[in-house]
């Protein structure tokens, strides 16, 4: 069965199904109640579901993940979103002192499925705290696991599949995407496994990875330059753990790679990347890493954050200079 | 800055709290004085039969030798460092053994006692505190979580559980095998922390059942309680909506009184409570601390007249509750116990090197299983070198 849906659509069908599949999965969060959240991802689920199981929360974020933890040593699966990116740090401290720790600490005795929703990302002229990339610091964090979706059909899918993941998974939403484009998902098909990098467009001469809002840019660039360089995207999807069998496929083939991210460049997934193409393809290399980020500051005011943001022509002016080595 | 005294913005504070007493004031709840006079109170008068009481007794005494015999062991260098609990006997043992088995406990990692009544073995939580895990045990088995280190966390933790008992429907059934609750325990510098004041938001606005345990005693390391605090800490509670109680933490059958009133009252689906369990640490933070750098030795003296376990001792002994076989079988148990941690703490092994990527996933992601694997080669390159 298809159906046209966009990302916010996408995800809301998700976490209905995920719901119907299994009664101990809770949504909990500011305002996702009876408003939907303020992206509207949970819109309608409280009425159909119950007060009981789509939690409106006190404004507290360290509150929510941390009861959320002791849901999940009920043997309840909750899923909570935080409202944006800029208002996880409260609840820094519950994320990768409690949640990322239980399984280790008890040695494997207690499980943490929980599913910390983030949208994430700038590009909606947002005032400050409201458009960041946090997605480092998580995927630093050993027992945690983290995704980007990048499309709707991902977004049904990966939705779930974290749902269902034994372990705790900080959940990632463009949400400059979230009303944007549709497209078709098929809620019969068989979903690719969550921690998976895939090829979305091949090409021969450079390969861009990205995830996230990127592989939209990523896939503009690619397409812009059609017949003059062969670009070949991979959409991540999985940040920790990372998928690299693709990605050193790919760049083996290409010798060319271009991380991009919107985080800021400095110790961000790039590096990581580039360390690891560097280790796994080396010889394969006709030119070093480049990485396209934000810069090394805090976001900046909305009015010139489509400057700070890594746009086309940034990511094909890194193309560009993979070219002159 | 112009200071503006209490009363002339705002209520006078001193009236509507009233003076901050050393003792704990005329609030604290106190059913057996430190001398082991039995006395009564309005709201939270309790009958105990001999047999609870000599159990309360042989808990007290037997925790206290968990912990001098884990203090001895920390110096012996069989432990890296331990978390002395002297003095905090009655407000663990009190507390504990108000629970039921379906009841669920969320400790700090001084809950010796306490884990003691949930029937959890001491050489589980000394393998933490040697260095060979980090809280190994089933939470499941004893319903007693993993010892919790950063400061208050597991009062969020305490307060979710309470609200999965509530969507289970173990609350307010009437029936006492269903009907559960959760404790929380804390300490007054925990007080302090967001965590805690959240989680006191969460289980009021849900009406959670759950009992926020505070041992108030007195130090946060080197702070006192007065760092922490300008009105007494039970007193919070109500500008959450609930109620508080300051109870004598050194009298186990006050404690135990008010904390079953407390879980019942959880369990019935009047939502939470805090206790605040007046107490004071004997010792210091940790074998690791010295407070004779911060605190005055005549507090700790005035302390040892309020000696929790004395006080029992001193009731049983003038009503010919215990005789001499009694604590003459008592100490002969306490030493075989103190024999069981000396031989066991050498039993507890290392664990493998290797053994730290178990664990950290449901299953070892593929990278990581490559990163073990290195390792693994890398260990067996130095089998045979010298």
């Amino acid at each position: 069965m298809t159906e046209k849906m966009t990302l916010a659509k996408a995800l809301n069908a998700g976490l209905r199904q995920a719901m119907e599949d299994d009664p101990k999965v809770l949504l909990m969060g500011e305002d996702v109640g009876k408003l939907g959240g303020v992206f509207r991802i949970t819109d309608g689920l409280q009425k159909d579901f119950g007060e009981d199981r789509v939690i409106d929360s006190p404004l507290a974020e360290s509150g929510i993940v941390g009861t959320a933890v002791g849901l999940a040593m009920r043997g309840y699966r909750p899923v909570v979103e935080i409202q944006f990116d800029g208002f996880v740090y409260p609840a820094y401290d519950q994320i990768v002192s409690q949640v990322a720790k239980i399984r280790f600490r008890t040695q494997g005795r207690v499980a943490m499925p929980i599913v910390i929703r983030i949208p994430f990302g700038g590009g909606i002229g947002a005032v400050e705290h409201h458009s960041e990339s946090p997605e480092a610091q998580f995927a630093h964090t050993p027992g945690l696991k983290v995704v980007a979706c990048s499309n709707p059909v991902d977004g049904y899918w990966m939705i779930q599949q974290a749902i269902a993941s034994d372990d705790p998974v900080i959940f990632l939403e463009p949400k400059r995407q979230y009303h944007g484009a549709k497209s078709e998902v098929d809620t019969s098909a068989t979903p690719e496994p969550l921690h998976t990098s895939r090829v979305v467009r091949a090409g021969s001469d450079v390969t861009l990875l990205a995830y996230g809002p990127m592989v939209r840019t990523c896939l503009s660039a690619a397409e812009a330059v059609e017949g003059e360089r062969s670009v070949e995207v991979i959409d991540l999807r999985t940040l920790s753990p990372l998928d690299m069998g693709p990605v050193v496929e790919s760049v083996r083939r290409t010798g060319r790679a271009v991380v991009t991210h919107e985080a800021q460049v400095n110790l961000g997934m790039g590096a990581e990347l580039a360390a690891r193409i560097t280790e796994q393809c080396f010889y394969s290399l006709e030119a070093p890493v480049l990485r396209v980020g934000g810069f090394d500051t805090p976001y900046p005011a909305s009015r010139i954050e489509e400057e700070w943001l890594p746009d086309l022509d940034r990511v094909l002016d890194a193309v560009d200079r993979t070219f002159d080595f | 800055m112009t200071h503006v005294p209490d009363g002339e913005f705002g209520p006078d504070l001193a009236e509507v709290f009233g003076p901050q007493q050393s003792d704990g004031g005329p609030e604290l709840v106190q059913l057996l004085t430190p001398e082991g006079e039995r006395t009564h109170h309005a709201e939270f008068d309790m009958d105990f039969s001999a047999e609870q009481l000599r159990g309360f007794y042989r808990d007290m005494v037997l925790t206290r030798r968990i912990d001098t015999e884990s203090t001895a062991l920390q110096r012996h260098g069989e432990l890296g460092i331990w978390a002395q609990l002297l003095g905090q006997e009655a407000a663990q043992i009190g507390s504990g053994r108000a629970l039921r088995p379906q009841d669920f406990a969320f400790p700090t990692y001084r809950e010796h006692g306490v884990a003691w009544c949930r029937g959890l073995d001491p050489l589980k939580l000394l393998g933490l505190f040697r260095g060979v895990d980090q809280s190994s045990w089933d939470p499941a088995e004893t319903n007693f979580a993993p010892y919790t280190i950063i400061i208050g966390a597991q009062a969020l933790h305490a307060t979710g559980y309470a609200m999965g008992i509530q969507r289970d429907g173990a609350v307010g059934t009437g029936d006492p095998e269903r009907d559960a609750a959760t404790i929380g325990y804390f300490g007054d510098g925990a007080s302090s922390q967001g965590d805690v004041n959240e989680a006191f938001i969460f289980a009021a606005s849900y009406n959670a059942p759950v009992v926020f345990f505070c041992q108030n005693n007195q130090w946060a390391i080197s702070e006192p309680f007065e760092r922490q605090s300008r009105i007494p800490l039970y007193q919070r509670a109500l500008g959450f909506g609930f109620p508080g109680v300051r109870v004598d933490g050194n009298d186990v059958m006050a404690t135990y009184a008010v904390t079953q009133a407390a879980l019942q009252r959880a369990r019935e689906g009047s939502g939470p409570t805090l206790i605040e369990a007046y107490t004071y640490r004997m010792g210091a933070h940790t074998t690791t601390d010295d407070p004779t750098r911060y605190r005055l030795s005549d507090d700790v003296e005035n302390w040892k007249l309020k000696d929790p376990i004395a006080r029992v001792e001193a009731y049983l002994r003038r009503n010919g509750l215990i005789d001499e076989q009694f604590t003459d079988a008592l100490t002969v148990e306490a030493d075989q116990l103190g024999e069981r941690l000396r031989a066991g703490v050498k039993e507890l092994a290392d664990p493998s090197p290797l053994s730290v990527f178990d664990h950290v996933y449901a299953e070892l992601p593929p990278e990581l299983a490559e990163q073990r694997d290195g390792y693994a080669e890398y260990l067996a390159s130095f089998e045979g070198a010298h």
